[in-house]
């Protein structure tokens, strides 16, 4: 009974995810939509780790970079072919990351979240420094689009439902996940890793391998970023994109996989929503990131109906239930 | 799921209204300028500087009887909000044509966009890539790097210094500058001898000075923008170096003497006209406009006339002239762009041609040297 | 000149930053050792030390020793004034949530700063002049001589406080046990709050005291928030000779980096470190071990 309902949930996602595009007239919503879809992959992937393991990151822009430099320097440097790069830049990241896992994974809380954020700007600065090979800050360009059966993926319509399908695809495999024995084992690790490890299960494998898991779907955003973007440089992998990844995945609900989806879309809409306040865009920003933490510690995906229902509770003049 | 749907679509809702729709007797020009981030030395004052002309344009009664209407938007020095940006611009803003990005990162970003949608973009950013080879749509207004780097080279030789010592800053600006640097010693028989970079929010560079102290070089060239410049000079100072410094027009405004304080003397550096205006000949083409660029300037925001605004300013006038030819179509804004014949304006005397979309000749530049706080022409 | 000189001017050059991520890393310290919070925003505080100095000095005309008085105590205000509004009323604090709402308070706070002093570089002048000194073969600044006599001072007083007066002792109280020492009758929120006072004054004198040389705009926080947390990592997060240690450390190396090996990867070299000491010492060089941390 539970499976099914959550099936029909991803059916019903996906096929308002299909019409959409159908839906906006505006073609420049699109291309944001495009956006959210990227952002969502790479929310989903933090979440996987941040909200199922309870592991943070805040190196994540740097597996989403190294994806993309990967697929282009292929790509428009090597002439290889952009799927065959593309697997290249997700096997690499996601074994980059396996070995990289056990040590880092080791550490806890600030110091787990001090080795990511190191690990990140290391990262950056290879992007930077490595300017043959990268073309340093004003970055690399000539990436060219990926191309299905004589189709390129040329027009924001055409990489909407290329981004998408592969980010429904995430999405379904990580419900999967989370459903499984393994997802159970994560929620074992993430409320006592003490008592996990008593009860069999190797937490410690466990985590690496869902870090390297979480690497390798964001390197897969990466790929898929470069040959939508068709030219990248260091300044979109940075510490700063870490954080918004961070945010996303908070706003959104921890430990959710529709909340990936929302915080991805909110903040993917948010600056174009605060074009009107200008420069003050920042504070916003950061009064959000305050606000939501305190008032809604679980996110949208549970802040908003918990909201709801207190409103309709005080309606009808019900005493509120407890959220 | 209710809800989430419920959450989605009423977001959705809020960002369409949100939108503003135009009305059709004005021309619409889109910004793109990095007003805030790491480039906001670029793109503060190209906005502040587009708007102001755009001012002015309308209240001299605009082009043809028609307003000008400047959309801006703020790319953070970011290629993916530049290129969500140029799509916003050119999809929902309608606008016919564009005036930057400020860096040369953003602007490789957005120029597949306005290719494919075909609406002409005049980019604020130096990297000589940006228009070489030649693209349809893309023309830029900044000053090519090299040819900043050969006014300090021809100066060098004059000099007979031959070993030189380049410090760098490792972001958008300072790679280009080395690239170029590296890329045109050799042809004026000048050999790198360190070469050495700097982060852009470095701190103390002693240690690559101190590299450079011991070396053969007869000369430092330093390629960056405030503060990271001012920082070197004063670490020169301090540890008492005795070479000819030279630094890039990254740092020609009154702020990097303001900054670098008495270790400003004696610098040598290239930079576009607009900083010694008053001290050009009567025969000086560019006088006029450079004149009244200050003059608004002041008037506008009582600031100095930038460098970097200027690349703005001569983008918005490069726009008027086109339109007032050939009218305000995309198509056609871009034909007259290209038949622009010696339009002199800040950054230079612009000629654009079908094979030339920078348009700009070798005397873009000239040489000054910090003399008593001030900059003075260096002949 | 040989190359024994040339390592003498790295030392020098790389003590004399050492020191200010010193400062900086202290002030890290101090707050995690109270509350277990690692403030993000500590470098926003180092920032807001050397824009309110500017403030006072250039805007309202005032003397330099009467600005950065004012200077550190508006900091003070601010950092209080951020515990009070952001950290306090949170019901159930976890590490994660207060990682990230000590983030985004100090995007707050730059993004204020940006608005109100726009974003332009100032530099503040050197308390004693400019004539460089000669250290051996090595020259400094008068105002190296200043940093390392006021985190000298810093440091020294930090110790005292600590170690001898009854407020003091109690913050050490509520570092071992929070809840034995609020038992005991500590008011442990009062102590939280102390820290982030004495954390921002730290932060707000290591802002002033570098910008002479340094110069200072609205974002100068971010990289050197992320030094000091990296000396205070090295150094085991204690509140004293540790994180000092791991500054001056931290310091050197990124020096000896830039002039011996690459100037480009000169940060990534200090990350690399930092990453392995993680690895092999987790509790930090000169930190004991201590279990919660692996």
């Amino acid at each position: 009974m539970a499976v099914n309902r959550e099936i029909i949930k991803f059916l019903a996602m996906v096929v308002v995810i299909l019409v959409a595009p159908l839906l906006v007239h505006e073609g420049y919503l699109i291309n944001v939509m495009v956006f959210i879809g990227i952002h969502t992959m790479l929310a989903l992937a933090l979440n996987l780790l941040l909200g199922y393991a309870g592991q943070i990151s805040l190196g994540q822009a740097g597996f989403f970079g190294l994806g993309a430099y990967i697929s282009g320097i292929l790509t428009a440097t090597h002439g290889i072919n952009p799927w065959a790069a593309m697997a290249a830049a997700a096997l690499f990241v996601t074994f980059l990351a396996f070995i990289v896992g056990f040590p880092i994974l080791k550490l806890k809380g600030h110091y787990l979240a001090m080795a990511t954020l190191g690990l990140g700007i290391i990262i950056y600065i290879v992007f930077n420094e490595a300017v043959e090979q990268t073309g340093g800050p004003s970055g690399l360009s000539g990436i060219p689009n990926l191309q299905v059966a004589g189709i390129v993926f040329d027009t924001d319509l055409k990489n909407y439902y290329l981004i998408w399908a592969f980010t429904l695809a995430a999405m379904g495999l990580a419900l999967n996940l989370v459903h499984s024995r393994i997802g159970r084992a994560l929620r074992a690790i993430h409320d006592s890793e003490v008592a996990a490890r008593v009860m069999g299960v190797n937490a410690r494998l466990l985590k690496v391998q869902i870090f390297a898991l979480s690497a390798g779907l964001s390197a897969i955003a990466g790929s898929l970023y470069a040959h939508t973007m068709t030219f990248i440089a260091p300044a979109s992998f940075g510490f700063n994109f870490s954080v918004e990844l961070v945010t996303m995945v908070i706003i959104g609900g921890l430990a959710s996989i529709y909340g990936s989806l929302l915080g991805a879309a909110l903040l993917t809409l948010l600056p174009e929503m605060l074009r009107a306040f200008q420069d003050y865009d920042i504070i916003v920003y950061g009064l959000l990131l305050i606000v939501m933490t305190m008032f809604m510690p679980g996110g949208l995906v549970k802040g908003v109906p918990s909201a709801l229902s207190r409103i309709r509770g005080k309606l009808q003049g019900r005493p509120v239930p407890h959220a | 799921m209710k809800y989430l749907l419920q959450a989605v679509t009423t977001l959705l809702l809020l960002f369409t209204t949100s939108l503003a729709f135009a009305a059709s007797s004005t021309i619409k020009i889109g910004g793109l300028f990095s007003v805030t981030g790491p480039a906001s030395f670029l793109g503060e004052p190209e906005r502040n500087t587009a708007k102001m002309v755009v001012d002015e344009i309308n209240a001299k009664g605009g082009i043809k009887g028609k307003k000008l209407e400047l959309v801006v938007y703020d790319t953070q020095g970011d290629a993916t909000k530049a290129v969500q940006a140029a799509n916003r611009l050119i999809k929902d803003d309608k606008v016919v044509a564009i005036v930057g990005p400020s860096t040369t990162g953003e602007s490789m970003a957005v120029i597949p966009v306005a290719e494919k949608e075909g609406v002409p973009l005049i980019s604020c950013a130096a990297g000589s890539k940006i228009t070489d080879p030649v693209k349809k749509w893309i023309f830029k207004t900044a000053q090519n790097d090299y040819l900043a780097v050969n006014k300090i080279y021809d100066h060098l030789n004059k000099k007979k210094i031959s070993k030189v010592a380049i410090i760098t800053v490792s972001d958008g600006f300072g790679s280009s500058g080395r690239e170029q640097l590296k890329a045109y010693a050799a042809k004026h028989g000048i050999q790198i001898v360190v070469d050495d970079t700097y982060g852009p929010k470095d701190t103390d560079m002693t240690s690559q000075l101190t590299k450079i102290r011991a070396s053969q070089a007869q000369a430092i060239i330093c390629w960056g923008t405030n503060p990271g410049p001012a920082v070197i000079a004063k670490n020169v100072r301090q540890l008492g170096i005795k070479l000819p410094l030279f630094m890039s027009h990254g740092v020609s405004s009154n702020k990097f003497i303001e900054l670098a304080g008495d270790a400003a003397e004696g610098i040598i550096l290239p930079t576009g006209r607009v900083l010694v205006c008053d001290a050009l000949p009567k025969t000086d083409k560019q006088k006029s406009s450079l004149q009244a660029f200050v003059k608004d300037c002041k008037t506008h925001y009582n600031a100095e006339g930038d460098h970097f605004g200027g690349h703005a300013w001569d983008a918005v006038m490069l726009l008027k002239g086109a339109i007032e030819r050939g009218g305000d179509t995309p198509a056609a804004i871009r034909d007259q762009l290209e038949k622009t014949k010696l339009f002199a304006g800040i950054g230079g005397i612009f000629s654009f041609s079908a094979t030339d979309h920078a348009g700009l000749g070798k005397d873009a530049f000239v040489l000054v040297q910090i003399k008593k706080k001030d900059f003075v022409l260096l002949k | 000149m040989d190359l024994a000189d040339q390592i003498a001017q790295y030392m020098v050059s790389g003590l004399s930053t050492g020191a200010i991520y010193a400062l900086i890393g202290i002030g890290f310290a101090i707050i995690y050792n109270s509350t277990e919070i690692i403030n993000f925003a500590q470098g926003e505080l180092v920032m807001l030390g050397g824009m309110f100095t500017l403030f006072f000095l250039e805007t309202m005309k005032l003397p330099l020793p009467l600005s950065i008085l004012l200077a550190v105590l508006a900091t003070i205000a601010s950092g209080v004034l951020f515990e009070r509004l952001t950290i306090r009323p949170l019901k159930a604090p976890t590490p994660l949530s207060l990682i990230i709402i000590t983030i985004g308070g100090s995007i707050l706070i730059r993004g204020i700063a940006m608005l109100v002093w726009g974003k332009d570089t100032h530099a503040l002048p050197a308390f004693s002049g400019s004539e460089p000194i000669a250290v051996g073969s090595a020259t400094i600044l008068p105002q190296h001589l200043w940093i390392f006599a006021l985190t000298g001072i810093a440091i020294v007083s930090n110790k005292l406080f600590f170690q001898y007066t009854i407020t003091g002792k109690a913050m050490r109280a509520c570092a071992v046990n929070r809840r034995a020492a609020g038992l005991v009758g500590i008011d442990v929120r009062r102590m939280v709050l102390f820290s982030f006072a004495i954390s921002g004054g730290l932060g707000s004198l290591a802002g002033i005291i570098v910008a002479p040389l340094t110069m200072t705009s609205y974002d100068v926080g971010i990289m050197l928030g992320l030094k000091g947390f990296c000396a205070a990592i090295i150094g085991g997060l204690s509140g004293g000779i540790g994180t000092v240690l791991g500054g001056l450390l931290l310091g050197t190396l990124e020096s000896l980096g830039a002039g011996l090996i690459s100037s480009g990867y000169k940060d990534a070299i200090a990350f690399v470190i930092l990453l392995l000491i993680l690895f092999i010492r987790p509790q930090g060089l000169f930190g004991r071990a201590q279990t919660e941390r692996v």
